[in-house]
């Protein structure tokens, strides 16, 4: 297909599959948030998202065609583009011809935060299965693994700076897929690039306010 | 002013290349870049060595023939600005600069701090014709072509060719550069018939010649002595897309 065979019609896939993740994570931060609500909400909150089949199996075959579309195309940009640059310059761009740090290493925090994303699922996807019962309901209690997990001072401070690098990473992804996509205007363009910044922040301060809280206040 | 300047030198484009060492003395600030570089190699030819190669023709801004990177930036550390058209008030007395070819795959070295650019004109060539009528020239107002698009094609045409896009990019991607090409085109009422066309088989060919893939690192539009946009490269992403679900 011409679309896949060539360069621009791969990028949008691969923006568009990055855009999909881009959704995910504020959706996944916002429910973190549950944990200011006690235990009960917390856990209440998990208990509906797995209870509900349709929506955990749709969700979770999307977010896995993304990641393997984002990542796989990921790869193979990031080889042909090394191999486009054979050589580097004794120098680094400076001053008004820098491009920004985050656009620059794409490449090095999307692999960190791919292995995070793994390390992630192991321990709570995956991990321990602790029980606990409201009333009548039975159902897992996330809450306790979360406090467990994060009482742990190495692991917070590793979540943390995969979170950073996520915010980094978005930072320069949440507002580049509308110019790969073709939005580009000058009134637009610049709203588009404050938006993303305060997207990609408002994630990882959300995503971070969880441990910081579970550390400092619930840690047993 | 006294340069010391650390120069990219290389026999031809099999050989490794190394840097070596210059200084460029009684310097004046009105001195352009390139002007610079003519007193340094009348020196070395007065010495019986080899004059330092790099491609210029016009110098004044126009012609997209100077090329080479200036401590690390394309063209040097000026914004909107051609390596020939950069004056050395830009530099202070002693500094070292450091002076490289363009590198890229698709431009390799042909000698020194001249690189081979065929690549961009054969993007250029698969872009075909454009499809006018014959007979006599039409009246100049036969064709409306509003205010705002000629200005959006005549400020897309303004690219020389310079290739510092591709220098720039940390990728060797050549999309500035084409979706200047493209835009130019498709702001014309004259571009039309042949617009998805030309589209499909410029990307392709710009593909083929080894560029790399196009990141929005935005490096080629802060490069780009013509200022030639981003938006361009927006635009023929749209136009790109369009196009090849359309094609047939
Ligand atoms: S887009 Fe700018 S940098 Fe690229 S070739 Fe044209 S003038 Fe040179
Ligand atoms: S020599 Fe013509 S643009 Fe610099």
């Amino acid at each position: 297909m011409q679309i896949l065979n060539s360069s621009i019609g791969r990028k949008y896939l691969m923006g568009l599959a990055g855009a999909g993740w881009t959704l995910f994570v504020a959706g996944h931060m916002a429910g973190n948030l549950f944990i200011f609500a006690g235990p009960e909400a917390f856990n209440r909150y998990g208990h509906a998202i797995v209870s509900n089949k349709p929506l955990l199996f749709g969700t979770e075959i999307f977010l896995v065609t993304c990641l393997l579309i984002h990542v796989g195309l990921g790869l193979r940009l990031t080889l042909e583009n090394k191999k486009a640059k054979p050589a580097k310059y004794a120098k680094k761009a400076v001053n008004a011809k820098k491009p920004s740090f985050a656009s620059q290493t794409m490449a090095y925090h999307g692999t960190i935060i791919l292995f995070f994303i793994i390390y992630h699922l192991i321990t709570f996807k995956w991990g321990p299965h602790y029980d606990v019962t409201y009333g009548t309901e039975t159902m897992r209690d996330l809450h306790r693994l979360v406090v467990e997990v994060f009482s742990e001072p190495a692991y917070v401070a590793g979540y943390v700076f995969c979170l950073v690098l996520l915010g980094i990473h978005l930072s320069h992804g949440a507002s580049s897929v509308f110019q790969t996509i073709g939005c580009n205007h000058p009134r637009y363009t610049p709203v588009i690039k404050k938006l993303g910044w305060i997207y990609a922040l408002v994630v990882v301060v959300g995503f971070i306010s969880q441990p910081i809280y579970v550390f400092f206040n619930l840690r047993g | 002013m006294k340069m010391n300047l650390k120069i990219w030198r290389q026999k031809n484009a099999n050989d490794k290349g190394h840097f070596f060492n210059y200084q460029a003395e009684n310097v004046s600030e009105d001195m352009s870049f390139l002007e610079m570089l003519d007193v340094v190699n009348q020196d070395l030819v007065k010495q019986g060595e080899e004059a330092i190669e790099f491609d210029h023709d016009c110098r004044e801004g126009i012609c997209g023939a100077c090329s080479m990177v200036i401590n690390g930036n394309a063209h040097g550390p000026e914004r909107s600005t051609t390596t020939c058209q950069l004056h050395m008030r830009s530099f202070k007395d002693g500094d070292t600069i450091t002076i490289e070819p363009f590198r890229a795959k698709a431009f390799p070295v042909i000698k020194d701090l001249k690189v081979d650019r065929t690549g961009l004109e054969k993007v250029i060539e698969a872009g075909g014709y454009i499809s006018v009528n014959t007979g006599n020239a039409p009246d100049a107002h036969s064709i409306i072509i509003p205010k705002e698009d000629a200005d959006l094609a005549f400020v897309a045409a303004a690219c020389i060719g310079c290739g510092a896009c591709v220098a720039a990019c940390q990728n060797s991607s050549a999309m500035l550069f084409t979706s200047a090409k493209i835009s130019h085109m498709a702001h014309l009422p004259q571009g039309q018939a042949e617009r998805q066309r030309r589209v499909l088989s410029m990307v392709q060919k710009m593909d083929e010649l080894g560029f790399g893939n196009c990141t929005n690192t935005g490096a080629c539009e802060m490069a780009c002595p013509k200022d030639i946009s981003l938006e361009n490269i927006a635009l023929m992403n749209r136009d790109f897309m369009k196009a090849s679900l359309k094609h047939r």
